[in-house]
């Protein structure tokens, strides 16, 4: 029995350990992506890319490059970038960053990846990356944890010598999203993902009037657990282990005789 | 347990319908808001100072060059986009300084583009006078008329102005803060280093860019580059707001993106209604539109009417950006929502917004007009904490309980044989 047990354990741990980490090779371009050859100046005329999407953009030495991707629940995103600097003369080591917001333009981190790298002043290309953090289905409104909807990327230059502003480069750039390793256990989900709203606003003139209390609607369809809900999960594995049990009981039973 | 059922029912109706109506912002993000009456304006500003004629770039004078790339330029122009042209320097030929600082002429008016007349009108140009390039950036703003979506600027110079003042990043700074959105992007051709400050500093008050071209293909790419994301970027203008120093009487803004001014060590306050049920979702960016010491932090706090703090989004660096953001989530907490009415009605609660600054200005820095704040507001349903029952999920508790039942199968095999042996044996 304690075999058993410990058996079935390391089972588990093995079943655990079998999936796909997040720290994978680098991301590698879809087949058959168009490359984004744009890149916007701001947040709100970032460029919209695909992961597995390559960018490739000519640039000038001290633009700031935007671009913006969707992220779902249970991803995690790995950015690739190389500015090349052609072969032009710089006179001094300059160092580069990669920065990434959420649809709300808070700061996110990054757990692996050169994010801020310095080029000598010979260099020709400088590297960057950046891991981030699986994307959770719901936090609490107070954390800044990384949520569904819009990511922003914006690269550029931090600490250069004047001179060397104005010089052209080239940034190739590539978003990976790995959806391997399943959900990260969390329940809940976010109404509305994060995107930013890019209408222009209105300003309002007055208070708006008190909206009626919404009539809650008891329907059966509200009670029935979602597939992939841990009801479902639970419900699942008591059947299994019913199902087992049997088998296990039958198992120690004589064979019958003719 | 009332209240439990309660929140399920709206959290899954809430579910459901976000399934059917489809998230509302996403829609928002993948398509143009509504269709703009007007097509995307640009107007090339070029230099035909006497100093054009210096032979410099791959062997041919800059002039040569720059018709070389509005050439291409007008080739390559998009159809929807209007294209004008303004020449600075081109006509006076005298040594009078009031005169020649003057001189700046709209050779092409901005509108549809006759491809030959731009090309006539480009091919005939001369390096003659002087570099007003105040007052040319003054009239090409003028060229470019006011509308709700942004203009762009190209400015294609080889030497500073000779003509201040006006200081051409002075009128930059003040032509971006006049109401209609204006991007200045800057290109120098064989530039020094004054030139090179003066055309940062153009580009940095407008939140354009600079480029120093050193040969014609640079040159005529980056232009071609610039007219292409002006027709990709000039839809997106925000609303202007001025927000007010206290949360009685700020602005009352519904969801949207807004631009405001702030200056240093300035408070700025808006209100936004949140119905109970709803989340408020803000952002700002404050923009680095002047030289300021290398460490910052930009502030976002939501606080209830009565001052009391209720989330905030706070991000600081240091080191040359562009913009500064934050952002915050906040919605009302379960218990906290107000009674509803006796009429069935459940009033808005108003958040006030104030967004600060942690800037300090560099010694001789312009203090006024304040830098660019970007707010960006949203109202969306709330996203209620999950609350269940703690059960499992996942392949792995698949097998641990196929495994404990098949070992309780056994076990109880097991016992049930021996229990029956040793009945028998009795």
């Amino acid at each position: 029995m304690r075999t058993l047990i410990r058996s079935a354990a390391a089972l588990a741990a093995a079943g655990l350990t079998l999936t796909p980490t997040a720290a994978g090779a680098a991301p590698t371009p879809s087949p058959g992506a168009a490359t984004v050859t744009k890149a916007g100046t701001s947040f709100l005329t970032a460029t919209t890319i695909t992961p597995g999407q390559p960018v490739r953009v000519g640039a000038s030495t001290g633009d700031h490059l935007y671009w913006s991707f969707r992220a779902e629940a249970g991803e995690v995103h790995e950015v690739t970038a190389t500015v090349s600097f052609g072969g032009r003369a710089r006179t001094g080591p300059s160092t580069w960053t990669v920065d990434v917001f959420d649809g709300l333009r808070r700061r996110q981190a990054c757990t692996a990846g050169a994010q801020t790298p310095t080029a000598a002043a010979t260099a020709t290309a400088v590297t960057l990356g950046c891991t981030l953090r699986r994307v959770r289905p719901w936090a609490e409104p107070w954390s800044g944890d990384p949520l569904p909807g819009t990511y922003y990327l914006r690269l550029s230059v931090t600490d250069l010598p004047e001179p060397d502003l104005g010089l052209p480069v080239e940034v190739d750039l590539l978003v990976g999203a790995d959806t391997g390793g399943g959900g990260s256990g969390d329940d809940g989900e976010l109404a509305a993902p994060l995107v930013a709203n890019t209408r222009a606003g209105t300003v309002l003139t007055a208070e708006p009037a008190p909206e009626p209390v919404a009539e809650e609607d008891a329907g059966l369809t509200g009670w029935l657990p979602e597939p992939g809900s841990r009801w479902v999960w639970t419900g699942a594995g008591g059947v299994l282990a019913a199902v087992a049990g049997v088998l296990g009981f039958a198992l120690t039973r004589r064979p019958r005789r003719p | 347990m009332i209240n439990k059922r309660r929140s399920a029912a709206v959290l899954i109706g809430l579910l459901t319908a976000t399934a059917l109506i489809g998230p509302p912002p996403a829609a928002a993000d993948d398509e143009t808001p509504e269709p703009p009456a007007e097509p995307p304006k640009v107007e090339l500003v070029l230099d035909v100072s006497g100093s054009m004629r210096a032979r410099d770039i791959d062997g041919r004078s800059r002039i040569s060059v720059a018709q070389q790339a509005f050439n291409e330029v007008v080739d390559a122009l998009p159809d929807e986009t209007q294209l004008g042209i303004r020449v600075l320097g081109a006509t006076y030929r005298g040594e009078d300084k009031k005169q020649g600082c003057r001189d700046t002429q709209q050779i092409l008016p901005v509108g549809p583009v006759d491809r030959t007349q731009a090309k006539a009108a480009v091919a005939t140009l001369r390096p003659t006078g002087f570099t007003p390039v105040g007052l040319a950036l003054r009239s090409a703003a003028q060229d470019l008329g006011t509308g709700s979506t942004a203009r762009r600027i190209v400015l294609i110079t080889d030497g500073e102005d000779t003509c201040a003042p006006p200081d051409p990043c002075q009128v930059a700074r003040e032509l971006a803060a006049q109401g209609t959105r204006l991007v200045v992007d800057t290109l120098g051709l064989a530039p020094d280093e004054k030139v090179r400050r003066q055309l940062l500093c153009i580009a940095a008050a407008t939140g354009g860019t600079y480029t120093a071209a050193q040969s014609a293909d640079e040159l005529t790419g980056r232009i071609k580059q610039l007219v292409d994301r002006a027709r990709d970027t000039y839809t997106a203008t925000p609303t202007v707001v001025g927000g007010s120093a206290g949360c009685d009487g700020a602005p009352l803004l519904a969801p949207g993106v807004y631009t405001d001014r702030e200056a240093f060590a300035e408070h700025r306050w808006y209100r936004v209604p949140v119905h109970p049920g709803q989340e408020l979702r803000a952002s700002v960016s404050v923009a680095l539109d002047r030289p300021v010491n290398p460490d910052y932090g930009v502030l976002l706090r939501a606080t209830a009417p009565d001052g009391r703090e209720l989330v905030r989004g706070v991000d600081a660096g240091s080191g040359r950006t562009d913009a500064v953001s934050a952002g915050l989530r906040w919605s009302a907490a379960e218990e906290e929502s107000p009674e509803p009415a006796p009429t069935g009605t459940q009033p808005a609660r108003t958040v006030c917004l104030v967004v600060s600054n942690s800037f300090a200005p560099r010694p001789g820095t312009q203090v006024t007009p304040g830098m660019p704040v970007e707010l960006t507001v949203d109202v969306v349903a709330a996203s209620p904490a999950p609350d269940g029952p703690d059960l499992g999920r996942g392949w792995a508790l698949l097998l641990l309980l196929t495994l404990a039942g098949l070992v309780t199968g056994l076990v109880a095999g097991l016992l049930t044989r021996w229990w029956v042996a040793t009945w028998r044996e009795n």
